[in-house]
C-alpha cells in the first residue's frame, strides 16, 4: 500500500494555452526545503520568451475587446478552480518551501481570495481612473483607462503562490496579457496554477508562464520590442538599473511594488482621452 | 478689385525687453556668466543675450529650491498654496498682451495664435491647478499623498509660456519647487514669468529658471539634488533622459514626439473637416508634438477632398507674426527649417507629389511654406518620421479596418483625428486607435481639465487633469 | 427643365441629392466664422470695404406702418446716403412690400436714381403661408409695378416636413414668373431652419431650382444671417459654381447692424467664395441701420475722430 510508486510531474512551460518543453532541453534543479530534490522544471530561453510574446501580442486583441463583467467572471472561475485544488497547492508550497502546514494553508486561502478581489476590480477599475472632463469649450471629453497591451512580469521568490498572482491578476485585469517569469526557486505553484488557469476557460496566450534564472531572462525581456510594459517587483535591485535602461529602447512602462493595491492595476493603463463636439 | 488687407500690425510697445539676461534663483535675478544670442525668427533680428547656465548656475538652483521646499513650501497648507497659483494666474491674464507679443517675437508664431491660443490656455492651466492644491486627498492617490520634492523641468520651443504652465502649475500644486530651464530658442516668456512669480511674492525658490542649451539640460537631469525629471520633447532625447535616470531614484515623465493619423471617413462633414486638416498640420507652423501630419483619407473621397483642401490653402496667409492676419507664421530656427527641408527633400526622392500654394516669403527670417506630398505610403520617411513643420504626408484607405492598421502602424502613440458624422464609428474609431488623445470632429484642442500624453514611444504619463497629478505626487504602492 | 443636371424634376431625384449631400459640423462651422471674424481689417482695406458695403446695402422697410412719405424718404437717402458727401455711392437697391413699389421706382426715377433697383418681397413675405395662387399674384404684381428684384419667401413648413419637392416647384413657378424681368432671391429664414445641415440642403435646393440669390432671413425672426449661416450659404454658392459654372448670388439679412459686421460678411465671402463675388451682382446685404454706421465709420476715417448720428440722416 505505502510502497506505491507515485507517478511524478513534469513540469513545462505554459505558452498559449499548452504546456510544451523549453525549445533550449534545458532544466534545472529544484530541491525542497530540506534539500532534497523535488523536481526538473524547464530553464526557458530567449527563444521560448520570444514564442510567448508572440502568443501575448496574439491573445491581446481579444482579451482586450472582452467585456470587463466577462473578464471578471473568467478571473472568478480562476478562484473556483483554485479552491477546488487547494490541497495539492498546500502540499506543494509545504514541500517547496518548508513552511508549515497552517501557513500553506494561509497562503492559499488567501491566494483565492485575492483571485475573488481582483475578479471584482475588472468592471470598476475604469470609474476610478476614467473620468469626463469639464473642457471649457462645446465638447464632450472623456478619459478612459485602457490596457496597454503586452506585459512581461518578473515574479518576487517568495510567496510562491501569492506572490505570483499578486503579480498576475492586476495586469490581465484590464484586458492586458502577460509573460511571467516564476519564481526560480519555488517556481512549482507557478506551473501548477497553469494548470488551473487552462481549465478555467481563460483565452490562450492570456497568461504565458516560463521558469528559470532571472539573470538570464530579464534582459532579454528589457530589450524585446513587442513588450509595452515591465513588473520588476522580483527582480533583484541590483539588476533594475540596467533593465531600465534596456527598456529606454521602445520606452517600456517599467514598474515595482510592494503590495496589493488598485493602483498596480491602473499602473499598467494608459489614459485616453477623446473629444468630441456638441452640436446640431 | 480684390480684397487686399492692409498690414494690421500688433504694437511691440507693450514689451520691454532687456539687452541681457541672467538667471532667477532664490527669487531673485542674478547675472549670468557666458551668453548667447536670441533671435527673433521671422526677422533674425537679435533680440537679447541669454545666459547659458552651467553646473555653478545648476546648483545654485536646485539648492534654491530644495531650501524653498523644506523651510517653506512642504510646510505650507494646500489652500495657501493655492492661493499663489490663483494670484500668477491672475497677473498673468492681466499681462496677457505682453506675454502674447513676447511670445511671437521670440518664437515665430503669429501673434492671433499667442493671443487667442497660448497666453489664454497657459493661464487658465494656472488657475485649474491652484484650485487643486488642497483637495489632493481627493485624486484618487491616497488620503495623504505626498510630493516629490525638487522637480527639474525642461520645455520645448514650440509653446515656451504654455508649456511653462503645463510643468509649473501642477507640480506646485502638488507642493513640488522646480528648475525649469526654458528652450535655446524660446526663453524670453519665462524670464518675464519670472517677474509675476516676484509680483505675486512667491516665496523664493519655489520657482527658479536657468536658461541655456543643451548642456544645462543634462546637467539638470544628473543632478543627484533633483527627485523628478519632467520633460517634453523629442523621443530620442527622451530615451536618453530615460537611460540616465535608470540608476536613480528619479521619477521621470516625458512628453515626447509624435506622427498622427488624421483619418477622414467619406462621410465627413466635408468642408469642416478640411479646416480641422488645414488646423491639424499648419497650426503653429507644424511644430507641434500632437500635430495631424498624416492624413488618411478613405480612398472613395479623396479627391474631392484634396481637391478642397487645395483651394483652402491657397487662402492660407503665411507672413509677418506680429500682424493681426497672419496664419502661418516662421519656423523657429535655422536648425528646424534644415530639418524640414531635408525631409520634404527625402519626399521627393521617395516619389512621393509635393504640393503648395503660391507663397511669397520673406526674404529674411526662416520660412517654409505650407505644403502637401500626396501618393504616399507606410514606407515612406514622410510617413514615418516626424517632420515638426508645416508638411502633410497623405495616404488612403479602403475600409475602417484598414485605416485603423495604418493609423497604428507607428512607434509613436500620442494623438489621432477621426473625422465622421457616424456616432458609432467614430466611437469604435476612438476604441482602436493606440493614441493618448483623440480628437473626432475636431483638432488640435487643449484643455487644463483634459488629461495630454501618449501610448509608445510618445511618452510616458499624462499632463493636465486628475491623472497629470500623479506626475508630481508619490503614489501608493510604487516603490 | 434642365435643373443644370444636378436632378431631374422628380421628388425621389430631388430627395437622393439633398440626402447625399455631405453634413455641417455646427461647432466646426462656428469655429471657422469665429476665426474669420479676428482678421484685422484696417486703414485702406477698411476704407474700401466701407464703401463696398455701401453698394451691396438693400436699403429696407417693411412694416405695416409704411406709408408714401416713408418710402420717398428711404429712396432719398437710398441714392445720395449722405448730402453733404457726394463721393458716397448709391446703395444696391432698395427694399419694399409691393404695393410700395411704383411709389419707390417713381420716386427713384424722380431724384436721379434711375440706377437704383427695387426690390419687393414676395409670396406672402414673411410667414409664406398662402396658395400658389396667391403667392404668384403677388409676384406678378410686384413685377408690374416694376419691381426687378423679387425676395421669395421658401415653405418652410413643407420644409421640415420633408415636402422637398413642394419647396422646390414653388421656386421654379415663382421664377417663372420673374422671366427675365426680376433677378429672384430666394429666402430661406434660417433661423426657423435650426440646423445648418438644413441650410446646406436648401441652398442646394434653391440653386438647382432656379434662384439668383439665397438670402438668409426675412428679417423678422433671430437668429438672421449670423456668420456661420452665411459662411455655410457662401460655401454651398462656392461648391456650386465648380459644378456649373454659375454663380449665384448671397444676401445676408437681419441682425448686420454696424460696420464690423458688414466687414466680417464681406471677410466671409473673400475667404470662401472669393474676391469675384465681393460686389453687388453677387453679395447684398439686407439691413437699415447699418447704413448710417457705415457712413460714420467713413467719416471717422476721412476725418480722423469719431462721428455721432447728428452728422447722418435719419432716413
Amino acid at each position: 500500500m505505502s510502497n506505491r510508486i507515485d507517478v511524478k510531474k513534469t513540469y513545462k512551460l505554459y505558452i498559449n494555452g499548452a504546456f510544451p518543453r523549453t525549445e533550449s532541453g534545458r532544466t534545472y534543479e529544484v530541491k525542497s526545503a530540506k534539500g532534497a530534490f523535488v523536481a526538473n522544471p524547464c530553464l526557458a530561453s530567449r527563444k521560448d520568451l520570444r514564442d510567448a510574446v508572440v502568443a501575448a501580442r496574439a491573445a491581446h486583441a481579444g482579451w482586450n475587446k472582452a467585456t470587463a463583467y466577462n473578464r471578471g467572471q473568467i478571473l472568478y472561475r480562476i478562484a473556483e478552480m483554485l479552491e477546488g485544488r487547494r490541497a495539492q497547492f498546500v502540499d506543494e508550497i509545504m514541500q517547496v518551501t518548508g513552511v508549515t502546514k497552517v501557513k500553506a494553508e494561509k497562503e492559499v486561502t488567501n491566494s483565492v481570495d485575492r483571485l475573488v478581489w481582483y475578479a471584482g476590480w475588472t468592471d470598476k477599475i475604469a470609474s476610478l481612473a476614467g473620468s469626463t472632463n469639464p473642457v471649457a469649450g462645446p465638447f464632450y471629453n472623456f478619459t478612459i483607462p485602457e490596457s496597454m497591451g503586452v506585459v512581461a512580469a518578473i515574479a518576487p521568490e517568495t510567496p510562491s503562490l501569492l506572490g505570483f498572482i499578486d503579480s498576475v491578476a492586476p495586469i490581465i485585469t484590464s484586458g492586458n496579457t502577460v509573460v511571467i517569469l516564476a519564481s526560480t526557486k519555488a517556481p512549482l505553484s507557478a506551473m501548477t496554477f497553469a494548470e488551473v488557469l487552462a481549465t478555467s476557460d481563460l483565452p490562450h496566450g492570456v497568461i504565458n508562464i516560463l521558469t528559470g534564472k532571472k539573470e538570464e531572462i530579464a534582459p532579454w525581456m528589457a530589450s524585446h520590442m513587442d513588450i509595452d510594459a515591465l513588473d520588476i517587483s522580483g527582480l533583484p535591485a541590483k539588476l533594475h538599473a540596467e533593465t531600465k535602461v534596456a527598456g529606454a529602447e521602445n520606452l517600456k512602462r517599467i514598474h515595482s511594488f510592494k503590495s496589493a493595491d488598485p493602483g498596480r492595476i491602473i499602473a499598467f493603463m494608459e489614459a485616453k482621452t477623446v473629444w468630441h463636439p456638441i452640436g446640431l | 478689385m480684390s480684397f487686399e488687407y492692409a498690414p494690421a500690425p500688433e504694437s511691440r510697445a507693450v514689451v520691454s525687453i532687456k539687452p541681457k539676461y541672467g538667471h532667477f534663483i532664490g527669487g531673485k535675478f542674478v547675472a549670468g556668466s557666458k551668453h548667447f544670442p536670441t533671435v527673433n525668427p521671422a526677422t533674425e533680428e537679435v533680440l537679447s543675450q541669454i545666459a547659458l547656465a552651467g553646473k555653478a548656475e545648476v546648483d545654485a538652483a536646485v539648492k534654491a529650491a530644495r531650501k524653498a521646499y523644506t523651510t517653506t513650501w512642504s510646510k505650507m497648507s494646500g489652500k495657501e498654496r493655492g492661493k499663489y497659483l490663483y494670484r500668477i494666474a491672475r497677473i498673468m491674464q492681466e499681462r496677457a498682451r505682453e506675454f502674447a507679443v513676447l511670445e511671437t517675437l521670440d518664437n515665430g508664431k503669429p501673434i492671433r495664435e499667442s493671443r487667442d491660443t497660448d497666453i489664454p490656455l497657459a493661464a487658465a492651466h494656472f488657475f485649474y491647478h491652484a484650485g487643486w492644491a488642497d483637495k489632493l486627498e481627493y485624486a484618487g492617490l491616497g488620503t495623504s499623498p505626498k510630493p516629490l520634492g525638487v522637480a527639474g523641468q525642461i520645455i520645448p520651443w514650440n509653446f515656451p509660456l504654455l508649456m511653462l504652465a503645463w510643468k509649473v502649475a501642477p507640480a506646485l500644486a502638488a507642493g513640488n519647487t522646480v528648475v525649469l530651464k526654458p528652450a535655446e530658442s524660446t526663453p524670453l516668456t519665462a524670464l518675464l514669468f519670472a517677474e509675476v512669480c516676484q509680483q505675486a511674492e512667491l516665496p523664493a525658490g519655489v520657482v527658479n529658471i536657468v536658461t541655456g542649451d543643451g548642456s544645462t539640460g543634462a546637467l539638470i537631469v544628473n543632478h543627484p539634488g533633483i527627485d523628478k525629471i519632467a520633460f517634453t520633447g523629442s523621443t530620442e532625447v527622451g530615451k536618453i533622459i530615460a537611460r540616465a535616470v535608470a540608476p536613480t531614484k528619479k521619477s521621470v515623465t516625458l512628453e515626447l514626439g509624435g506622427k498622427a493619423a488624421n483619418i477622414v471617413f467619406d462621410d465627413a462633414p466635408i468642408d469642416e473637416t478640411v479646416e480641422g486638416i488645414v488646423n491639424g498640420i499648419f497650426f503653429n507652423q507644424g511644430h507641434v508634438c500632437c500635430a495631424g501630419s498624416r492624413l488618411l483619407l478613405q480612398e472613395n473621397v479623396a479627391e474631392e477632398v484634396l481637391h478642397k483642401l487645395k483651394n483652402r490653402m491657397e487662402k492660407i496667409r503665411v507672413g509677418d507674426p506680429m500682424d493681426k492676419n497672419t496664419d502661418v507664421g516662421a519656423i523657429n530656427s535655422k536648425e528646424q527649417l534644415a530639418k524640414i527641408t531635408e525631409l520634404a527633400a527625402a519626399g521627393d526622392a521617395e516619389g512621393a507629389e509635393r504640393w503648395s500654394p503660391a507663397c511669397t516669403l520673406p526674404t529674411k527670417g526662416f520660412w517654409f511654406a505650407p505644403t502637401i506630398f500626396t501618393g504616399v505610403t507606410q514606407a515612406h520617411r514622410i510617413a514615418r518620421e516626424e517632420i515638426f513643420g508645416p508638411v502633410l504626408s497623405v495616404l488612403t484607405f479602403r475600409t475602417p479596418q484598414e485605416a485603423i492598421e495604418k493609423a497604428n502602424n507607428t512607434p509613436f502613440g500620442l494623438s489621432a483625428g477621426i473625422w465622421s458624422e457616424k456616432g458609432s464609428r467614430t466611437l469604435w474609431a476612438s476604441q482602436q486607435l493606440r493614441a493618448g488623445v483623440i480628437w473626432a470632429n475636431t483638432f488640435n484642442k487643449f484643455d487644463p481639465t483634459s488629461p495630454f500624453g501618449g501610448y509608445k514611444e510618445s511618452g510616458w504619463g499624462r499632463e493636465g487633469g486628475r491623472h497629470g497629478l500623479s506626475a508630481y505626487l508619490k503614489g501608493v504602492s510604487h516603490e | 427643365m434642365n435643373f443644370y443636371g444636378l436632378v431631374d424634376g422628380s421628388d425621389a431625384s430631388l430627395k437622393s441629392y439633398l440626402n447625399n449631400l455631405s453634413g455641417v459640423d455646427q461647432v466646426g462651422a462656428e469655429a471657422r466664422a469665429a476665426m474669420l471674424a479676428t482678421r484685422s481689417i484696417k486703414t485702406s482695406s477698411k476704407r474700401w470695404a466701407i464703401d463696398t458695403a455701401i453698394t451691396m446695402v438693400d436699403l429696407t422697410t417693411l412694416e405695416g406702418a409704411d406709408t408714401p412719405g416713408k418710402v420717398k424718404a428711404l429712396c432719398t437717402k437710398a441714392v445720395r446716403p449722405d448730402p453733404t458727401d457726394s463721393t458716397v455711392p448709391s446703395v444696391g437697391a432698395v427694399c419694399v412690400y409691393n404695393d410700395m413699389v411704383s411709389v419707390a421706382r417713381t420716386h427713384l426715377d424722380l431724384i436721379g436714381g434711375q440706377h437704383v433697383p427695387v426690390a419687393a418681397v414676395s409670396t406672402a413675405f414673411p410667414s409664406g403661408r398662402a396658395s400658389m395662387a396667391v403667392k404668384i399674384q403677388d409676384t406678378q404684381d410686384a413685377i408690374d409695378a416694376g419691381a426687378a428684384e423679387i425676395d421669395m419667401v421658401i415653405d418652410r413648413g413643407a420644409f421640415l416636413a420633408g415636402r422637398y419637392i413642394d419647396v422646390f416647384n414653388e421656386i421654379v413657378q415663382i421664377k417663372q414668373v420673374c422671366g427675365d424681368k426680376a433677378h429672384l432671391k430666394v429666402i430661406f429664414e434660417t433661423g426657423e431652419l435650426v440646423t445648418y445641415d438644413n441650410v446646406r440642403k436648401a441652398s442646394f435646393l434653391a440653386m438647382a431650382a432656379g434662384a439668383d440669390f439665397i438670402k438668409t432671413s426675412t428679417g423678422k425672426v433671430a437668429p438672421a444671417a449670423t456668420p456661420p449661416v452665411v459662411l455655410v450659404m457662401l460655401e454651398a454658392v462656392r461648391d456650386f459654381y465648380e459644378m456649373t459654372s454659375t454663380r449665384i448670388g448671397v444676401k445676408p439679412a437681419g441682425g448686420i447692424r454696424n460696420t464690423k459686421d458688414a466687414i466680417k460678411q464681406l471677410v466671409l465671402v473673400n475667404e470662401t467664395v472669393g474676391p469675384d463675388w465681393l460686389n453687388p451682382k453677387l453679395f447684398r446685404i439686407g439691413a437699415s441701420a447699418l447704413l448710417n454706421d457705415l457712413l460714420m465709420q467713413r467719416m471717422k476715417m476721412d476725418e480722423g475722430y469719431y462721428s455721432s448720428p447728428q452728422y447722418v440722416t435719419m432716413d
